[in-house]
């Protein structure tokens, strides 16, 4: 099942991106290209360098060589904030989210950006902190509505199950109205049930909002179904790049996997 | 050039007191991941019981014999009734029940022993060493030296417990990870006891030697707190860096007091170790010899 | 059965994100409000409003600040008495030098200028934290102390170092009565506890504890902590600057140093431990559970030593007030971390299942 809107062009591309850590090399000479509107996979075995390459397009890490080139423009020393201000947003694998709030309001933290009252406007709270924040509020409740958790707005993030933690952290990147999303391993640890509602949330993601995705996955089923292409890697290289049949039937691919030394 | 080298000298010797006191605090942030603020009021306790018990009779043997029990016996309270209810929550919690811990036990020491000030003998003569003011002009004072002499064995001592005996291997085990100490074995409550019983014990040490130097008084927990600047500078699990960090801000206190001092009006040492180490953890936040801490996301 | 909410279904966002979401809550502030302004000033005596009732408000008041840069924003500070003496000094200054300048004009200059000092030294913040912090904050209460008393221009030239507050006077009304003063206090504490609600439930509030909670993710989503972090100093500072001015004027009636000592920050992070880390409802709490407690103990060791005819000498209680603070912070940490905020919030959730268990 692929994407019902029109692929349309580059959007993001690493050319040449390398990462290392002390003597660690995390990314080594990585190239590829991610299209508006597409679903992009990347998958390859544990210690690959999948979230490295996340962490790098989001800024969290600053390559030591190569370019990354986000709607034209290169930007591969920004900050996390500063992406955060071009419309990327992410979620992470082991859950990031504020254990000290609410649903709501973690929610609502995803729309930081938009909220521009000064500190001194939120002190008087009537007039322009108080239109923003209810605007806001409202923008925050169709994501509520949109991912299914009205039920649980009001509750401590702490005390929630995994699952529905994940669904509430996507929900935090989705309140962004990003136009590029990154996720890491949406589906780690959830059952077959959860995986499929969240399957079924990143392709509405994708269908209604026009939404770019690129996430990391290990589950094969899901990789193929909803991707639109896909990117391997192994030991920080690029050994696979394509459409889930092209991915699925190339040999390296399936060495590396299979564990055929190379 | 004298004056600044008996400045100097005096400074690092004072800086050596200051190490005993950071000593305690290492100790058991080494093998608990606790930062024990209560550290400096365990110094003045064991001092002011030990002064206390002098008075009532007690020879100085048994007084001190009496006073290293009651802290081994404190140090076991501790860890029983304020630490291990604790121990899952997060490190600030752990520090400020530790504040509230120092401040229990001033009271506790003032209400067994009366806050007046005393003055404290252990016989050792606060007089400069003839062999070395004659030729030089140079004055040591023969109780600074002891002081030194005392800590120098005192922290040979713990560095090889910790680096060679078994317990010392299992300390730094569970001041790394508790969860995992308990998995492989390690009886996690008596290290503990063992722990504070030997902080207790330094902190006895320092006790006596600070107070012999300026008297058993409640502005002894103030000194404590210059300990804080001295485990910045030395990191706050290396004994070696708290003898370092020590030296450090003993000497810079003094110099800065005596050559900048007249400039501004004097009491820069109320501040100065403390100026120090924040600049220091700006540049280099796990001090001289601590061990690097890596965030990974 | 009084306190059910049953039916109160809020229909907008803007009623569900009220401060007082339960009508039954509205009533008891309104009451609570009521009591403080009208009933209090009318039957209160001078040595309640002198020794307890003010003084619990203003050092409330610097609790606050300490709440919203430690329990909201995550970061730990031991400096807060030194923050306040800068307001103090400042106001003072101010007063002095500014001839007609309007008094809270002068407060609010006072809490200014300790919000700038407060950015400088909250500048460590963006590189350490933690204990380390805590560290770096006592730099700030023994420097910025040793400076006031060591720099004459603060002091006026004054050679006892210890200056007289000026009356405080507005609009040709002086305050000068302990029942005035109260009224000055209360009003000020109200409205600058009414902003510090706003600002927590608002978007720099999420900020705050955003950071407080994760800084790594808060920057994913476009959080600068840079700026979240000195904006929590410059906030508490003012909140603590315009405390001390207070402190000195409507308190201790002068301008001292040693008022502001080591002491007095133990003793206001002591506030926000007991009170409730993390509430504004908890500073008011842990301050008059804090500004109580000694009085009580001094009254219960005069009562023992007349009832039972001991001689208990006064120096007992000042022990037992130490040992108290920190048996009691222990207590608290290990039974309640969140504090009487906390144990309140527990009661009226029984309250609202009151009479029936569940």
């Amino acid at each position: 099942m692929t994407a019902v809107r029109a692929i349309g062009d580059s959007v993001l591309r690493l050319d040449g991106v390398s990462l290392a850590f002390g003597g660690v090399k995390a990314l080594n000479d990585i190239s590829l290209d991610v299209r508006e509107h597409e679903i992009r996979a990347i998958i390859g075995p544990n210690g690959a360098g999948k979230s490295s390459l996340l962490n790098v397009i989001n800024g969290v890490y600053h390559p030591q060589h190569g370019t990354i080139t986000f709607r034209g423009k290169p930007r591969h020393d920004m900050d996390t904030h500063e992406t955060a201000a071009l419309g990327i947003a992410r979620t992470f694998q082991n859950i990031a989210l504020f254990r000290g709030m609410s649903v709501l309001d973690n929610i609502m933290t995803g729309r930081n950006l938009k909220m521009k009252a000064t500190v001194l406007e939120q002190a008087i709270w009537f007039g322009r902190a108080r239109r923003e924040e209810l605007e806001n509020r409202a923008k925050v409740e169709e994501v509520i509505d949109f991912l299914e958790i009205q039920h649980i707005r009001k509750t401590p993030v702490g005390r929630l199950p995994y699952g529905l933690q994940k669904r509430v952290e996507l929900a935090r990147a989705l309140a962004a109205e990003p136009s590029l999303l990154l996720l890491d391993e949406p589906m780690a640890g959830m059952n077959v049930e959860e995986k499929q509602d969240m399957c079924r949330f990143v392709l509405d993601v994708n269908e209604q909002y026009g939404t770019t995705v690129v996430l990391i996955e290990h589950d094969m089923g899901v990789v193929m179904d909803i991707s639109d292409r896909v990117v391997v890697l192994d030991y920080g290289r690029k050994i696979g790049d394509g459409t889930p049949d092209e991915v699925r039937n190339s040999k390296t691919v399936i060495d590396a996997y299979l564990g055929v030394p190379h | 050039m004298q004056f600044f080298f008996e400045v100097l000298i005096g400074g690092l010797l004072s800086g050596v007191m200051y190490s005993l006191v950071a000593l305690g605090f290492v100790l058991i942030y080494k093998a608990s991941g606790v930062f024990n603020f209560a550290q400096g009021s365990l110094v003045f306790f064991a001092a002011l019981t030990f002064v206390g018990l002098m008075e009532h009779g007690l020879p100085f043997g048994l007084a001190l014999l009496a006073t290293l029990l009651a802290m081994i016996v404190l140090g076991l309270l501790i860890e029983k009734f304020v630490l291990r209810p604790l121990v899952n929550q997060p490190q600030i919690s752990l520090f400020m029940a530790t504040i509230g811990l120092s401040f229990l036990i001033e009271g506790l020491a003032q209400l067994l022993w009366g806050a007046n000030v005393r003055g404290l003998d252990i016989g050792i003569q606060d007089e400069p060493l003839a062999w070395i003011a004659d030729p030089t002009g140079i004055n040591v004072s023969k109780f600074d030296l002891a002081a030194a002499g005392i800590a120098a064995v005192l922290v040979t001592m713990l560095a090889l417990f910790f680096s060679r005996t078994r317990i010392g291997r299992a300390l730094r085990a569970v001041a790394d990870d508790h969860q995992a100490a308990l998995a492989v074995g390690i009886p996690l409550q008596q290290i503990w006891a063992i722990v504070w019983a030997v902080a207790g014990f330094v902190a006895l040490v320092a006790g006596l030697l600070w107070g012999a130097r300026n008297g058993v008084q409640f502005a002894l927990t103030f000194v404590a707190l210059k300990a804080l600047p001295v485990l910045i500078l030395g990191g706050f699990d290396s004994v070696p860096g708290a003898i370092v960090g020590g030296l450090i801000i003993g000497s810079t206190e003094k110099l800065a007091e005596v050559y900048l001092g007249p400039y501004v009006g004097g009491g820069i040492e109320g501040w100065f170790p403390y100026v120090l180490a924040l600049i220091f953890l700006l540049v280099r936040p796990e001090g001289l010899f601590g061990e690097k801490i890596i965030r990974r996301i | 059965m009084l306190y059910r909410e049953a039916g109160q279904f809020k229909s907008t966002y803007a009623a569900d994100s009220a401060i007082l979401p339960i009508r039954q809550d509205r009533i008891g502030l309104a009451l609570i409000l009521i009591v403080a302004f009208v009933v209090v000033p009318l039957t209160a005596s001078p040595y309640l409003f002198s020794a307890l009732l003010i003084p619990c408000l203003i050092l409330a008041l610097a609790a606050l600040g300490l709440n919203l840069l430690t329990g909201y924003a995550g970061q730990l500070s031991l400096g807060t008495a030194a923050f306040m003496a800068v307001g103090a000094f400042m106001s003072y200054n101010f007063i002095l030098r500014v001839p007609g300048i309007p008094l809270l004009l002068a407060f609010a200059g006072g809490g200014i200028m300790a919000a700038a000092v407060g950015i400088v030294f909250g500048l460590p913040s963006l590189r350490i934290r933690g204990f380390y912090l805590a560290v770096a904050t006592l730099a700030a209460q023994f420097f910025i102390l040793w400076c006031l008393t060591k720099v004459g221009w603060f002091t006026n030239y004054n050679p006892s170092g210890v200056i007289t507050a000026q009356p405080m006077v507005i609009l040709g009304y002086a305050f000068d009565t302990p029942q005035e003063k109260y009224l000055l206090v209360l009003s000020i504490v109200t409205v600058m506890a009414l902003a510090a609600k706003n600002m927590v439930r608002g978007n720099i509030g999420r900020q705050w504890m955003a950071i407080r909670d994760m800084d790594v993710a808060a920057e994913v989503i476009g959080i600068r902590p840079m700026r979240a972090k000195l904006l929590a100093f410059a906030v508490s500072s003012f909140y603590c600057g315009v405390a001390g001015a207070l402190f000195a004027y409507a308190y201790l009636g002068t301008v001292e140093p040693e008022a502001y000592n080591l002491d007095l920050s133990f003793r206001i992070l002591f506030m926000i431990i007991i009170g409730g880390v993390g509430t504004v409802l908890g500073a008011f709490l842990g301050s008059a559970f804090i500004v109580v407690l000694p009085i009580a103990l001094s009254v219960g060791v005069a009562f023992l030593n007349d009832t039972l005819h001991l001689n208990i000498p006064s120096s007992v209680g000042s022990n037992l007030e130490l040992m108290a603070f920190g048996g009691l912070i222990i207590f608290f940490l290990i039974v309640e971390p969140h504090g009487l905020a906390r144990i309140w919030q527990i009661t009226k959730e029984k309250l609202r299942l009151w009479p029936f268990p569940y």
